[in-house]
Parts: C-alpha cells; structure tokens; sequence
C-alpha cells in the first residue's frame, strides 16, 4: 500500500479545487473590467479523466504545440455563458461567481474533513493502541 | 501553492478599488471647486480597469490574475459656464465656470467600489480558512 492509495482522488481533488479557487478570484478581481470574459472548467470533467489516471499529453519539444492546460487534464477554461449581458462586454455575475467560490471552498473543506479522517485511521493503525 | 495565488489575485483587484474610490472622493471633494478659465477647471477623473495578463503563457494556463488600474482617464465632458458677474471668481465677462463632475455618477461609483472591496476581502477571509484548515490535516 503507499500513501497515494490511501488517499485516493482527494489528494487530486484538493488541487484542482484550489486551481479552480484561483480561476474563480480572478473573475470576481475582474468583476468591472471592461470585457473580460468570466471564465471556469469543468470539475467534474477534469477529475473524472484524473481518476482514470489519464493524463495531459506530454512535450519532449519545446516546439511541440500545448495541448490546453497542463493541471487541467488536457482540458482548457471555459467562457460562462451571461445570464445578463453587460455593455461593457464583462461576463462576470458576481453573485454566480460568489456562490460558486464559496460551494467550492465547502467542497474543499470536505475534501480535507475525508483526509484527515484517513490520516487518523493510519496513524490509529500505526500505534495499534 | 495555488490558494495563495487568490491572495494577490483579490489583492490586486482591493488595490484597484480604492483607487477608484481615492479618485472618487477627489471628484467629490472638487465638485464644487469653481473656477475663473475653463482650463483651469477641475476635470472629473475616472480609473480605467485592465486584466494583468502578463503571466498568461503560450498554452493558456489559466488565470494571469488580478486586475490593475491602466490609467486614470479625465473626462472630456465641457465644463458647465455660469453667468455670475458678483462672483470674485467670474472673468471679464462675469462667467464663472463649474467642474464636469456628475455626482450621482459618483455615489453610485463610490457604492459599487466599496461593495466589490468587500467582496475580495471575504474572498481573502474564505482563502485564509481553506488554508488554515489543510494546515490542520493531521494533528
């Protein structure tokens, strides 16, 4: 057994929820930036192709061309679709955006709420008390 | 480490912000300020906001992040003139003239600054606990 096993998709998880934290701050910092175009992924997509350890395509050359986003599994951001459009062509809903970076702050810390549970199970095995 | 990118990400967008509300107030506080030439006249200002996309690299990785002030733009809306020949300020021909600030515009510009602040401020506080609790795994 090693430790990635123990773990399972959390470990992974957790670090494509704080990459989607990142991509979720930067909409709402540019909440009345003339247009800038909101911008998200699919987390769902992204994990899935993670838990079946696939992985982005590799470069050996640095003129090969990228393929989307390395952390994203090969998958590039997507531009969210406006509810309502604004003039100044920004795409940012801060209300969207607000509940979604909070949704994924909980889901993080559910994500961590899981490791710790897995830790104190091996650190219970490692004593055996 | 992703999340303390969300720190510089809302940072930059709190830095951007009160600027916008330091050339708020200056608008505010020159609202009044009459002048005797329509050069001298103080100009509303406005902020102009842009992405940073400096560190957007060839493969689209994601956020560059963060927001910064372009430039600070005077807007080109004519000085009102005012016939006020009593006024110690009128020139030659007892005009006077008044600041191009809209200061309804301004309120709302004021509001909408001080919101978004505190959006980015919950933003850092949301981060900060995230990153509090995965400090905690394990203890």
């Amino acid at each position: 057994m090693n430790l990635d096993n123990a773990f399972g998709i959390h470990a992974k998880a957790m670090s494509l929820r704080t990459h989607r934290a990142e991509v979720l701050a930067t909409n709402i910092a540019n909440a009345e930036t003339p247009n800038y175009l909101a911008k998200d992924f699919d987390f769902n997509a992204v994990l899935q192709s993670a838990a079946e350890g696939r992985s982005a395509m590799q470069s050996t050359n640095s003129n090969h061309i990228q393929t989307g986003d390395s952390e994203l599994m090969g998958q590039d951001l997507m531009y969210r679709l406006p509810e309502q459009p604004s003039i100044d062509g920004n795409t940012v809903e801060l209300q969207t955006e607000r509940a979604e970076f909070t949704k994924n702050a909980m889901q993080y810390q559910a994500s961590v709420r899981f490791l710790n549970g897995k830790v104190s199970g091996l650190i219970t095995a490692i004593r055996g008390e | 480490m992703s999340l303390l990118n969300v720190f510089n990400i809302s940072g930059s967008a709190m830095n951007a912000q009160s600027v916008r509300l330091n050339v708020t107030a200056s608008n505010m506080a020159n609202a009044d300020a009459i002048s005797s030439s329509i050069d001298q006249t103080y100009k509303a200002r406005h902020p102009v906001f842009e992405t940073v996309l400096e560190d957007l690299s060839f493969d689209n990785t994601g956020p560059a992040g963060g927001v910064r002030v372009a430039g600070i733009v005077e807007s080109q809306v004519p000085a009102s003139q005012e016939y006020q020949p009593g006024n110690p300020l009128a020139d030659e021909e007892g005009y006077i003239y008044r600041p191009n600030v809209n200061i309804i515009e301004e309120m709302a510009n004021m509001i909408a600054a001080s919101r978004n602040y505190q959006t980015n401020v919950e933003m850092v506080n949301t981060s900060k606990q995230m990153l509090t609790e995965t400090l905690g795994i394990g203890r």
